[in-house]
């Protein structure tokens, strides 16, 4: 999609994930939340995307449907030139092992009756048949590579810190040598300054299997540091997608521009000088988008045709990808971009 | 002139696994209309210090042993509850962190912005509801009338933040307590509850106290900061001086670690290493220095106390980064 270097190791297109409403005596089916409408990135190998967005643009949705935890509602998604998007539950077993998860709240996601060894050794009793000593020595490997000491083995989650737990659930993301991890917020729940240890820890393994991986966050300044390319979802489309460093320094879409003039700088002679752009009122439902452009109830740059017709997801510039109107005119006659189906 | 004075508080919770000084020895004053900002990790005794000067923190197990906060007159530690009530809500005004859980699904708005007028302003129900109007009004809720008969479920999140707002504005407080009120909130929602909060201090001109572990937030709307950690006060200053000039090692790693969205960007990210302290016991020695990389033998045997530097900035560190040694004392 940028570099035609680089290899896709994960190519989404129009990935749908339609959640529907039951409703009345009789449950019946009255509408769908759209939680993903339409999506289609890449992923190139070796890379962190990172995928950013407000609580509810369904961001992490987004994630766990490209993992296929969820049977998704439309759309294809290539992962390591396997198509996963239509194949049973049953048979994605086999696939799993190449692509796993880290997700928020270590707290939730770790089983509190079970050892941090039986933990992070679960998934090889469940893909792998090692002896018991081998076992043993994948996991004390797998604890030294995010930094838990051996003697940690035999304790239960309740025992470690928010960062610890972390710790646990990124060996055990690891245990069966993936090559594309979804994170789901893995800082979120954490402290500042534990972040940025989670964080390093993470960068580091990236380099030392060649991992790549999806980062979900609403943190943009956190996404700036770890990603090389960054997509910003809104309401349950991408609305724009480009390197992490053009996006920063020139966000083309309104939402981009208000997200982050929205987080406030830790600097207090900048900060007053700043121009902040406020966006009024809040995210529509998903179950009921406006039409024409999702943003434009709270665009401050919205136009007529935006109330109308749906912006196209189209490459403004080499690797830039915008879904707006106010880049119409220029791009009238663009190709095909990765916004449309192919 | 000061509206709040606190002086060597202390909080400690009696456990099964035994006492947990959460609350060491704080003091800190709040002049009329200032805005102080109080950063901190979870755990390092912010939200604690500010339930204890106005008595909610629930005891047992907690205990408020010592120190006192002069508030209007009255030493608020040494008040009975009945009088107490009659300051909270009234005169100090709290907001909550989550506005998901601190508003009763049961009731409508309207009628839980109203309790505190007729609770505390005597107003009769009419009365009540037609403040409790303008105060809709006044946090920018559209048809604010209309509204007082929804209930909490029919408004948004951010929308919920600006009703706990309206109703701890709801009888004029002199100082208003917000103890991580954008936490929970998007970015963007976040720049619209902070640009409200800093139109409604000019206009009503209470002094407030802002807690929150996110800096960036402080730049922006703090007069003057303190950065607490492990159950202390470790420094304060005004917010120029804090972000220009930060003398103590955890101030300093703190705004190393986080990053930014504007400005240069690091290769690697800075890290404190070590987890934050349990203070089983009163410390007698700085509970920074496991992590401190400037930590020498004085910090092990020594709780470094509180130290004026130039006006309005205070540390309690024991070493010097202008000279990269011991302080003087």
């Amino acid at each position: 999609m940028t570099e035609a270097t680089a290899k896709p190791l994960v190519q989404v297109r129009g990935l749908k994930m339609h959640f529907p409403i039951h409703a009345g005596l009789f449950q019946r089916h009255v509408g769908d939340v759209k939680a993903v409408d339409d999506i289609s990135l890449d992923i190139l190998e070796g890379e962190t995307l990172g995928l950013v967005g407000e609580s509810g643009c369904g961001k992490s949705t987004a994630g766990r449907s490209v993992l296929r935890l969820y049977d998704i509602t439309d759309g294809s998604i290539i992962i390591d030139g396997t198509d996963i998007s239509s194949v049973d539950q049953d048979s994605l077993r086999g696939f799993r092992p190449r692509m796993q998860m880290i997700f928020q709240d270590p707290q939730a996601s770790l089983n509190p009756r079970m050892t941090l060894a039986d933990i992070i050794g679960e998934p090889l009793d469940e893909h792998e048949r090692l002896s018991k000593g081998q076992r043993l020595g994948r996991i004390y490997e797998l604890m030294d590579a995010v930094g838990l000491n051996r003697e940690f083995a035999n304790r239960y989650p309740h025992e470690f810190s928010g960062g610890q737990r972390q710790r646990i659930g990124i060996a055990r993301a690891l245990a069966l040598n993936p090559k594309f991890i979804v994170c789901d917020e893995p800082i979120a729940a954490l402290d500042v300054s534990i972040q940025a240890q989670v964080v390093n820890l993470l960068e580091d393994l990236q380099k030392q299997f060649g991992l790549t991986y999806l980062f979900i966050s609403h943190d943009l300044s956190m996404i700036r540091h770890i990603a090389t390319r960054v997509a910003v979802m809104y309401l349950g489309k991408i609305v724009e997608l480009a390197p992490r460093d053009a996006l920063y320094a020139e966000p083309k879409h309104p939402y981009t521009q208000a997200l982050l003039s929205a987080v406030p700088e830790p600097d207090p002679a900048r900060e007053a000088d700043r121009k902040h752009i406020i966006l009024t009122g809040d995210v529509p439902s998903p179950s009921n988008p406006p039409d024409g452009c999702n943003f434009c109830t709270r665009c401050p740059k919205v136009m007529d045709i935006c109330r109308r017709i749906e912006p196209v997801f189209q490459e403004l510039d080499p690797g830039r990808y915008a879904a707006c109107h106010l880049f119409d005119t220029k791009n009238t006659t663009a190709e095909p971009t990765a916004g449309t189906r192919t | 002139m000061t509206v709040l004075d606190v002086k060597n508080l202390r909080t400690v919770f009696k456990t099964r696994q035994g006492e947990i000084h959460a609350v060491n020895s704080v003091s800190f004053d709040l002049k009329p209309g200032e805005l102080l900002g109080v950063v901190g990790e979870s755990g390092s005794g912010k939200s604690v210090t500010m339930m204890s000067l106005i008595g909610l923190v629930p005891s047992p197990p907690a205990i408020v042993d010592g120190g006192y906060v002069n508030f209007d007159g009255q030493d608020l530690l040494r008040t009975d509850q009945d009088r107490l009530r009659g300051v909270r809500g009234a005169k100090i005004g709290f907001i909550f962190q989550d506005p998901m859980t601190s508003l009763n699904p049961v009731f409508s708005i309207g009628f839980q912005l109203s309790e505190p007028l007729r609770n505390h302003m005597g107003m009769n129900k009419t009365a009540a509801r037609k403040r409790a109007a303008e105060l809709l009004d006044l946090v920018g809720i559209p048809d604010a009338a209309r509204r007082l008969s929804d209930f909490p479920h029919q408004f948004s999140g951010g929308m919920r933040q600006r009703v706990m707002i309206a109703m701890a504005l709801a009888c004029d407080p002199k100082v208003l307590i917000a103890d991580e009120p954008t936490t929970a909130l998007d970015v963007t929602i976040q720049a619209q509850i902070l640009e409200l909060v800093k139109e409604l201090r000019n206009k009503l001109g209470m002094a407030i106290i802002w807690i929150t572990h996110d800096l960036g937030v402080i730049a922006g709307i703090a007069d003057r900061v303190m950065v607490m950690y492990g159950g202390q006060v470790v420094e304060q200053a005004p917010v120029r001086e804090l972000f220009e000039n930060p003398q103590h090692p955890y101030t300093r790693a703190l705004l190393q670690t986080i990053p930014s969205v504007r400005g240069t960007r690091t290769d690697k990210l800075r890290v404190i290493e070590g987890q934050p302290p349990i203070l089983y016991a009163e410390p007698s020695a700085c509970s920074f220095r496991d992590r401190c990389t400037h930590a020498f033998e004085r910090c092990g045997i020594e709780n470094p106390l509180r130290k004026t530097l130039t006006s309005g900035h205070d540390v309690a560190c024991f070493w010097d980064p202008a000279t990269g040694e011991a302080r003087h004392d």
